[in-house]
């Protein structure tokens, strides 16, 4: 349902379409294998294309980024749109301790500062 | 006058159902930023009912005030209802191990916001948003 494509040690997921709960629930369980089955260090998850994050999804997203951190990859969310990002400040939901960025460029971007800094 | 009504049984219910809102609203001249928190607003609601009463529905209308033009959005169902709708309406509280984030997050999007519930009857919010 979310292809998951491998970039060097970096997983880049791009969710294409509104998911519903259990589709999200699948994605998480697939990123944390791909994670192990790549040596994945990174994890970009691109969400360009999602007009609406509520609570449910929102914290679905918080438990995937946690989730990989475990799994030894950061994690970096991209893309989340200016109304999406209105709202979820109206919500009064954060994405305490997950990162975030414009979109994939600067998410690479990012990942790799935080892999020079590891060194 | 314009309406919908969208029968909420499974999650992917709760996406026509706010897929309804947005294009109502979108209709009706709302803001993609206003759209956007419609949407998000029943997409909390909606995912309630799944929740706590397994189906409801959620009907989407064009309303005016004089010359005010809106949106009413109204999530019912036959579930059990609430015991406590101050509880209910608190941030964080949840009898399903949820965020709890559903109902006082649908009331901060929104402009107007109305919960009716009895129990072992059922439950139905009324919510509202007018044009800026």
């Amino acid at each position: 349902m979310v292809p998951i494509l491998k970039q060097g040690d970096t997983l880049i997921a791009s969710i294409v379409a509104a998911l519903s709960d259990d589709d999200l629930m699948k994605f998480r369980d697939d990123l944390a294998q791909r994670i192990g089955t790549v040596r994945a260090r990174g994890v970009v998850i691109d969400v360009t294309a999602l007009d609406v994050l509520d609570s449910f999804a929102t914290r679905t997203l918080r438990g995937i980024a946690y989730t990989a951190r475990l799994r030894g990859a950061e994690t970096v969310i991209v893309g989340i749109q200016p109304e999406v990002a209105f709202t979820l400040v109206q919500l009064g939901l954060t994405l305490e301790g997950v990162s975030t960025a414009l979109d994939l460029e600067e998410g690479l971007a990012l990942l790799a500062r935080k892999k020079q800094e590891r060194r | 006058m314009s309406e919908k009504r969208i029968a909420i049984e499974r999650e992917v219910d709760i996406i026509a159902a706010r897929q309804a809102g947005r294009q109502l609203a979108g209709q009706l001249g709302f803001s993609t930023t206003d759209q956007t928190l419609i949407a998000t607003a029943i997409s909390e609601v909606a995912r309630n009912i799944l929740i706590y009463a397994q189906r409801g529905e959620i009907v989407v209308t064009s309303i005016a005030d004089g010359a005010r033009k809106g949106i009413e959005v109204i999530a019912a169902d036959h579930g059990p209802g609430i015991e406590n709708l101050e509880l209910a309406l608190r941030d964080g509280y949840s009898t399903k191990n949820s965020l709890g984030l559903g109902l006082p997050g649908a009331r901060r999007l929104m402009d107007d916001f109305d919960l009716a519930s009895e129990l072992g009857r059922g439950t139905r919010v009324t919510m509202k948003k007018w044009k800026r």
